[in-house]
């Protein structure tokens, strides 16, 4: 694989996800449990379509062929995009929503720690950027995964359900492929391996201090590296994208 | 004397305090002071002014709706941040107003109670769908543009608390309307069927727009109490008219046309005449009978029920920390 | 002792947020926020109170743990600094020609 093909595929694997989850997020808008916490997960979620844009323009700036970010969001089949199963799957009730996030969170932080590293120097800045965010999104998640855990007999069992119904999705965040083996040569990707112990750290002491159990023995889904997705992506995509496919051409 | 005279002499009394109070009172706002929570007031105007702070934000809290109803959707990343952050804006002007309300004496929970259960009123505005992407440049032009030609009043009003959260609000708002604004003149300069699109958006929109800034004056109850308290600066028909006069000549830079026969510049007044407002459907949507009455008070309540765990969680890990400490 | 296993559905309780715009400059008072406990109250007022960048440093205190002034006290506090003029500068005429002070 040519390098330019690796570092393109590379950014819309995180663009894809920051995009997902960050539309996900946004469907809460106006629903939230409380005023204050509908204007907190905005904020999230803005965060991260913003990490998402940072990515898909340098994306489209290395592919040279004159796309655009909105090319690259709205006219990409689902079998084409690279996002995480995990960042794709419906938003449950908030205790659902803030367990995946926090799940991503975990990784967005130690992932980008690394990528500020990277020598490929738009990464490295768009992960300067977007480190100060994620940890602030990993604070907002967590401290809701500990409040919701320990909390009342209903939300530990809301809460501790979500956990293991969205666990299986944690073991793809760290899948490689071809792509990174090009670029952890250069210097330019993460080498995921290298964070998986920290993140299971840094998970197992918030789920520890919220009361919960960790999933032991969970079937380990896999398959968005290579655009193999659940059902709910196809929707959410349809959803998205409906005005830039039913007019052709036409700029908003 | 016997004691029921007592009593009368008691009373009477009593209501000339109140008398001098409520001229004290008058006489401040006259002045131009402002009234802070703290300050003695006149329980109708605590009564109005809760009344109206209330509707305010719930108008803010139920606008989230419609718009909310096109972010999943929007056509293209720029778009869908600045919706996401224009929406979430409502939210934060909401709850601005109720933290202003909750001055009164009275809480969120129970305003919020008061609009789930129907005996507070929102803006009617919101009871109409949004039935296209153009709609969200309609509201932001129109409505939004409506809502700062209120705001803009409501920020010089006599109480403290309402007039800081609009100083905040109307600087924050800024950006609404020329997003609105932005969206609609896109879809002006694009395809034939954008433009459709536009002009479509401006004859649903533009009736209840104007409609939305409340009855003429002569059906307007509260508003002499409102005008004299300084909490409402303004005349409904006065600020119609000003939200009239600033809006004909925008759409002309768009080329849309607004759906008015009667609509004419008067060079006498230096102001457009135009058609008669059709009260009736106004009244309707006011009293439940809009065509989204129902989904959005549905939307409202299925947030407060479904987030109830949510919030008793938080209460019951807080309550356990302090026992854990104590 | 509380029983904690019963939930609760009151409200949560009101914070006032107090925003620092710049390093070097007072916190002032922007509005409130509710929430259960002050780790949520910061995270609240931050994420409602600084959307366009506004500061750097957030204060947020239980409104009841206010103490206010009334406005019965305005009189007793306030009138008797009116008569106090030596206390501003404007109070102390000088030479013309003397510098630095």
């Amino acid at each position: 694989m040519e390098m330019k093909e690796a570092i393109f595929n590379y950014c819309l694997r995180y663009a894809d996800s920051s995009l997902i989850i960050g539309h996900r997020l946004s469907e809460w808008c106006g629903h939230g449990p409380i005023l204050e916490e509908d204007i907190a997960m905005t904020n999230v979620a803005l965060d991260l379509v913003g990490q998402s844009r940072s990515f898909y323009q340098y994306a489209a700036k290395v592919e040279g062929k004159d796309r655009t970010e909105d090319d690259l969001a709205y006219l990409r089949d689902e079998r084409e995009y690279r996002n995480t199963l995990l960042t794709e799957q419906p938003n449950g009730d908030f205790g659902q929503t803030m367990m995946r996030q926090f799940l991503f969170d975990s990784f967005q932080v130690l992932f980008f720690e690394k990528l500020k590293e990277s020598k490929d120097e738009d990464m490295s800045a768009i992960a300067f950027k977007s480190i100060k965010e994620s940890k602030y999104h990993l604070r907002h998640s967590s401290q809701w995964v500990i409040r919701l855990g320990d909390g009342t007999e209903e939300s530990h069992q809301r809460i501790q359900n979500s956990l293991e119904d969205l666990w299986r999705f944690s073991d793809e965040l760290f899948e490689m492929n071809e792509i990174d083996e090009v670029l952890i040569k250069d210097g330019i990707a993460v080498d995921l391996s290298t964070i998986k112990d920290h993140w299971m750290q840094n998970v197992v002491d918030v789920l520890a201090e919220a009361t919960l159990n960790v999933p032991e023995d969970t079937f380990m889904a896999t398959g968005s590296r290579e655009g193999k997705h659940s059902e709910h992506l196809g929707y959410l995509l349809a959803e998205m994208q409906v005005l830039p496919r039913t007019y052709p051409g036409a700029k908003w | 004397m016997c004691n029921f005279e007592l009593l009368l002499i008691n009373e009477k009394a009593k209501m000339e305090d109140l008398q001098k109070l409520e001229e004290e009172f008058q006489a401040r706002i006259d002045r131009g002071e402002k009234i802070e929570p703290k300050d003695w007031m006149p329980e109708r105007f605590r009564k109005q002014l809760i009344r109206m702070m209330s509707q305010h934000a719930h108008s803010e809290i139920v606008g989230m709706l419609p718009e909310g109803n096109w972010i999943t959707r929007a056509p293209s990343l720029q778009r869908k941040v600045n919706l996401l952050a224009k929406v979430q804006d409502e939210a934060g002007h909401g709850l601005y107003i109720y933290c202003g309300a909750e001055t009164l004496g009275i809480s969120r929970d129970e305003m919020i109670e008061q609009l789930h259960s129907g005996k507070a009123k929102y803006s009617s505005i919101f009871n109409y769908p949004t039935l296209s992407w153009a709609d969200m440049g309609a509201i932001g032009w129109l409505v939004d543009g409506a809502a700062i030609v209120n705001q803009t009043m409501i920020a010089k009003c006599a109480f403290g608390p309402y007039s800081r959260a609009m100083i905040r609000i109307c600087k924050e708002e800024n950006f609404h309307n020329k997003q609105g604004y932005q969206i609609l003149w896109a879809l002006c300069k694009g395809t034939p069927e954008q433009k459709e699109m536009a002009q479509d958006s401006l004859d649903r929109w533009w009736w209840p727009s104007i409609m939305m800034l409340g009855p003429t004056d002569k059906d307007s109850p509260n508003s002499k109490d409102l005008m004299n308290w300084k909490i409402k600066m303004q005349s409904n028909d006065t600020i119609r008219q000003r939200f009239i006069d600033r809006t004909v000549p925008q759409a002309e830079v768009l080329g849309l046309k607004i759906p008015d026969p009667d609509l004419k510049w008067n060079e006498e007044r230096r102001s457009y005449d135009f058609g008669e407002i059709d009260w009736e459907e106004f009244f309707n949507v006011i009293n439940g009978k809009g065509p989204m009455n129902k989904e959005r008070l549905q939307a409202r309540r299925d947030a407060e029920k479904n987030g109830r765990w949510v919030r008793e969680a938080a209460n019951t890990y807080y309550k356990k920390r302090k026992e854990q400490a104590a | 002792m509380t029983d904690t296993s019963k939930p609760e559905n009151k409200e949560w309780p009101l914070w006032e947020v107090f925003l620092q715009p710049k390093s070097g400059a007072h916190h002032a008072h922007v509005g409130s926020v509710h929430a259960p406990d002050a780790e949520i109250a910061l995270q609240n007022a931050r994420d409602v109170y600084t959307r366009r960048q506004e500061g750097t440093c957030i204060w947020v205190v239980p409104a009841e743990a206010i103490t206010s002034s009334q406005p019965d006290d305005e009189n007793s506090f306030f009138d008797p600094a009116d008569d106090k003029i030596y206390r501003h500068p404007n109070f102390y005429t000088l030479p013309s020609e003397v510098k630095g002070l």
